[in-house]
């Protein structure tokens, strides 16, 4: 191999294991180069496997645990790994393509930007695919509410996902947001996005045919977010906030041509096969592609339109410049897709053709400046592969240790309200308006759960009688307290929303958030994390479409964040009439529990919070009681015997009530089990647990409907026209709780 | 002494500028081909008091730094001159 | 009646709008492309909300130049229906064709939620099968949309009765606390002093359809098709 020095300089000299270090490189990984090329490499190859073989494209550290995950049923198009986003058969010809992504690191440095490209990335993942996005979910986690920091954080990434997913036009409907010490440095950003597409008409990342020429389209590349891949794998310090640049800008209305344009090229049909540039920009692409087409590509990196003169190579290939496609066209047909962008006003040119080399043969003004074997980069390929040592850490013993007679039971109704209103108004309990009002939730003319609230949000699939449901659930302290049992409850936690809104719960797709995996005990709750996610996934039949994971959320000042496997979960109505709302709907009707009470308090927001109990163990959970208790409540609602439907989840049994009240201004007259400390009766989060609402006239034909069912219930009693009275004290007002729960954040924001 | 500065904050070049592309385009269509590029900022005016000029130098850096200016995504440059 | 659609570049409400017209004309909906001049001889030209141009300079002020534009406003002063809904009611007033400005919501952030509007007169063609007193819910979802005219040119819309909607509370009232952006005297729609431009901030393509739950917009779209064509 001989290379030309004189053109490109500095970086065409020949590496050694100090440079690799500093492109984040094991020496162990240098010497793996070594042997691939059976040379050394010189610097653009060497930032080629650098970006490849980081933990965001690699998933090195993750790979063997993640392959143990379910990825298997009868509706799934495209298996988690194939392809950018996975594919669900949601029937009559339509499938639905949906993911979730993280942008935490770069939302920790630039929130704005950091959660607008963040939105950007997760809906190109999904139209790369062929699907039109049809909504969008986001997952959020800050530190301590009343740092200003915390505050500059919220403001700057809410504000992003708005300007950005707003301006793109696809609703953003629902989602979560927690505040917790734990996150003060290293919030957590994770973007979730669903499309439809035909059956049939999908689109591949696969680069073949010989010959075959490869465009690039949309925005032209720039020196940003360069090393971005490398950067997202390292422990946030602050000297890597100076490390520039490495933010990305977004531009929403670059990617709404480029999703019109990319739909339209594929409607044409042009197309071999695309990608979009996400992390590690044309590189990840053109080897991905190539790796999965078993073919090789010859790339001619001054074709690319640049934003500035005189980019390198290495600057060209590593760019993550936004709202870009790499798209490998049918020979001859090479006029179709340019008619099309210039229909769109976007940037199109051919940068290179197919080779049926196996190799990524780069180069600049006809030198050859980098020479890698496309399968060595990617993962399942040649990429490196590790099982990292893990540990159980000390405070897990120690959470076991808890019991609920160390909390002493209050005493009287006045200390009860005083933990109601505690509760109501708790930032990681109350009104998220003061976010969702900044994000466009109608655009669309689709989102059912405007009006009608439910427990995952609903989106009509147009041309169809079908709808689909959609959450995102995590609940960290759970998983912190007991990774296996914690992350089982976050996937139970999700089915069950999607149950309670009248879905079927069909696949997920996860955001592993996690701390540093060379440590052994954060990646002890990494593992347990997905041994808990397998056996849930297992019993509800929700296989994993894909996600990704982010490694490295801690600083070196504060420890890691909480373990947080975010859950994306797809629901399916197959009629849209199942549509099912949490709100009560009138005066008189009957208020079940669906589902055992427990004495139980565990990690409840009233021990953490009120009580200031950091450790305890998981909520009392068992998977077969609530796969149980979920199909006890799909049964009620296809047979039609219920008015609202509602999970208890945080804050327990009394902020479910409340939130079913709260919309049509009723309440509730509920009477406690005495069997129970009323606390935990009332706060306590033990899992499996429903809050159904049913007529009068139907309360004889919902019992017996129940009674066929393999599960515990309850009447607690019945709803009223506002007052909420437990056990025949009147508690509250829901006008003026409602007043506390609506406007709790926006007074700590304003 | 009083001064008044002329604050100019611009996105950094090495970083897009979707708001200065888009007119750019707008530019475009109205015919104005020539225009090569287009970069939009903002500009500020402070009116501030301070003992002499290095101070107040000192005190509008402090304002771009901290709140004016976000230094990741834009640069600052300002012109100072007795009110 | 034959309705057309504009679709700019950044358009996002372009098909939702498309759709209710079908619905409630039972014809095609021509789609008029930004870059054309044609408007395939449409009576009722609608500017659909979105992010024109990604709406960087200012709300409409790219969009207005673009071709389709000059058809737009020559269709207009001849008498021709135009309504610009959300950024099509940006459109409008940059290009001339409707009065005012919209400026950024007093709460400088970008607001979705449904708000309650009140038609203000019924003698304009989209408030026809309206009630007067009446409260009708339909959503907002914008960053710019404080309408503002200075005290001369908001008195001529007084005067000549081209308030078409003001925002509310659910029993019509108007209040401090029912003006979600801080529009002058709570205005959240208007027409020309031609009566044939109206432009209003809210969505009413997104309160006309059973499936979501609000039916309220709906009347809107009926009541243009009392429109005897020219």
């Amino acid at each position: 191999m001989r290379f030309n020095k004189k053109a490109t300089g500095v970086e065409q000299q020949l590496t050694t294991v100090e440079t690799a270090k500093k492109l984040g490189l094991l020496p162990e990984e240098f010497e793996k180069i070594k042997n691939i090329l059976g040379r050394t490499p010189n610097f653009t190859e060497l930032s080629i496997f650098s970006v490849m073989w980081s933990e965001h494209c690699s998933y090195k550290n993750s790979i063997v645990w993640l392959k143990t995950l379910p990825k298997k049923s009868a509706r799934m198009l495209a298996e988690a790994g194939e392809e950018n986003a996975g594919l669900v058969d949601i029937g009559g010809g339509l499938a639905c393509s949906f993911k979730i992504e993280s942008h935490n690191h770069p939302s920790a440095i630039e929130p704005y930007q950091g959660a607008a490209t963040g939105v950007g990335g997760i809906n190109r993942d999904i139209f790369t695919m062929g699907a039109r996005p049809i909504a969008q979910l986001n997952s959020l986690r800050f530190g301590n509410i009343q740092n200003d920091k915390t505050k500059r954080l919220l403001k700057g990434v809410v504000k992003g996902i708005g300007d950005y997913g707003n301006a793109f036009g696809i609703p953003t409907v629902g989602g979560e947001l927690y505040f917790d010490e734990c996150y003060n440095v290293n919030p957590l950003v994770n973007a979730f996005s669903a499309g439809i597409v035909e059956v049939g008409k999908t689109a591949s990342a696969i680069a073949e045919g010989v010959g075959n020429p490869v465009f690039i389209v949309g925005s032209a590349t720039g020196k940003d977010g360069i090393h971005g891949a490398t950067f997202a794998s390292e422990d946030i310090t602050e000297a890597s906030a100076e490390k520039l640049p490495s933010v990305q800008v977004g531009d929403p209305f670059q990617e709404k041509l480029l999703l019109e344009a990319t739909l339209e090229v594929l409607e044409s049909g042009c197309v071999v096969g695309m990608q979009d540039m996400g992390a590690a920009g044309i590189t990840c692409s053109t080897s991905e592609m190539s790796a999965k087409g078993e073919s090789g590509m010859e790339v001619w990196l001054d074709k690319v339109p640049t934003r500035q003169k005189d980019m390198v190579p290495f600057e060209i290939l590593l760019s993550e410049s936004q709202e870009r496609m790499l798209i490998v066209v049918h020979k001859g047909q090479e006029d179709k897709i340019k008619a099309i962008c210039d229909k769109w006003d976007l940037y199109c040119a051919q940068i290179g053709e197919v080779t049926d080399t196996k190799r990524l043969k780069y180069y600049m003004h006809g030198e050859l400046v980098a020479d890698v074997p496309a399968e060595d980069l990617v993962l399942g390929g040649g990429a490196p592969v590790y099982h990292r040592e893990y540990r159980e850490p000390a405070y897990f013993k120690e959470a076991q240790q808890f019991s609920i007679d160390q909390v002493t039971e209050p005493k009287g109704l006045e200390e009860y309200r005083k933990i109601a209103e505690f509760l109501a108004s708790h930032p990681n309990i109350c009104s998220r308006r003061w976010v969702y009002h900044q994000y466009d939730s109608m655009v669309g003319t689709a989102t059912m759960t405007t009006n009608r609230p439910s427990d995952a949000a609903i989106v009509k699939v147009k041309g169809s009688d079908k709808a689909i449901s959609i959450t995102v659930d995590c609940n960290s302290r759970y998983v912190n307290a007991n990774p296996e049992e914690g992350c089982a409850i976050a996937v139970a936690e999700a089915a069950r929303n999607i149950v309670c809104s009248g879905g079927e719960p069909v696949a997920i797709t996860n955001c592993l958030n996690f701390g540093n995996p060379y440590v052994p005990e954060v990646y002890w709750q990494f593992v347990g994390a997905i041994k808990g996610m397998k056996k849930a996934c297992e019993k509800f039949e929700t296989p994993v479409t894909g996600g990704n994971v982010s490694f490295y959320n801690q600083s070196s000042d504060e420890g890691p964040v909480f373990p947080t496997p975010t859950i994306g979960m797809l629901g399916i109505l197959e009629n849209k009439e199942l549509a099912t709302t949490l709100a009560f709907q009138n005066a008189g009707d009957l208020i079940y529990l669906v589902g055992a009470a427990q004495n139980d308090i565990n990690s409840s927001e009233y021990l953490y919070s009120y009580h200031g109990v950091k450790l305890s163990p998981s909520p009392a959970f068992d998977l077969e009681t609530e796969y149980q208790v979920q199909d006890a409540t799909k049964h009620l609602i296809r047979e039609k015997l219920v008015q609202s439907v509602h999970d208890i989840s945080d804050g327990g049994l009394y902020i479910a009530l409340l939130e079913s009240a709260m919309p049509q201004n009723l309440g509730f007259d509920i009477q406690t089990d005495s069997t129970f400390r009323k606390d935990a009766y009332l706060f306590g989060e033990s899992q499996s647990r429903i809050v159904i609402s049913v007529a009068p006239a139907q309360q004889a034909a919902f019992e017996s409907a129940l009674k066929g069912q393999n599960t515990a219930f309850t009447l607690l009693g019945t709803v009223t026209t506002g007052e909420c009275r437990i056990d025949n004290e009147a508690f509250q007002n829901t006008v003026e709780i409602k007043k506390l729960y609506d406007t709790a954040l926006e007074k700590l924001m304003n | 002494m009083k001064f008044t500065a002329e604050i100019d904050i611009m996105p950094r070049p090495e970083l897009l500028d979707p708001q200065g592309k888009a007119v750019m385009l707008g530019l475009e269509h109205l015919g104005l081909n020539q225009v090569a590029d287009v970069r939009i900022g903002k500009h500020i005016r402070l009116n501030l008091e301070a003992e002499n000029e290095q101070a107040a130098q000192e005190k509008v850096e402090q304002a771009c730094k901290k709140l004016l200016a976000n230094l990741i995504m834009e640069s600052y440059t300002f012109e100072l001159t007795p009110a | 009646m034959k309705f057309g659609v504009v679709i700019f570049p950044g358009s996002n409400c372009d098909q939702d709008v498309i759709q209710v017209l079908e619905r409630v004309s039972n014809k095609p909906v021509a789609r008029l492309w930004h870059k054309d001049h044609d408007l395939q001889s449409c009576d009722f030209i609608v500017l659909p909300g979105g992010f024109s141009y990604g709406d960087y300079l200012r709300s409409g002020a790219i969009a207005r130049f673009s071709p389709i534009m000059q058809e737009v406003i020559g269709h207009a002063n001849k008498g021709g229906y135009v309504m610009g809904i959300c950024n099509g009611f940006q459109i409008l007033t940059e290009a001339g064709l409707l009065p005012g400005a919209l400026l950024r919501n007093t709460e400088q952030k970008f607001i979705c939620r449904n708000v309650h509007i009140r038609p203000e007169t019924t003698d304009l063609l989209p408030t026809r099968r309206l009630e007067k007193g009446k409260a009708y819910q339909v959503p907002i979802a914008h960053g710019e949309g404080r309408f503002y005219a200075d005290a001369d040119t908001l008195q001529r819309i007084k005067d000549q009765d081209q308030v078409m909607f003001r925002y509310c509370n659910s029993h019509a009232a108007i209040a401090p606390d029912t003006n979600c952006n801080g529009s002058i005297e709570s205005i959240a729609g208007i027409s020309n002093e031609g009566r044939n431009v109206f432009g209003m901030m809210p969505h009413p393509e997104r309160a006309a359809d059973p499936d979501l739950g609000n039916m309220d917009g709906l009347l809107i779209f009926e009541s243009l098709l009392e429109a005897v064509p020219a």
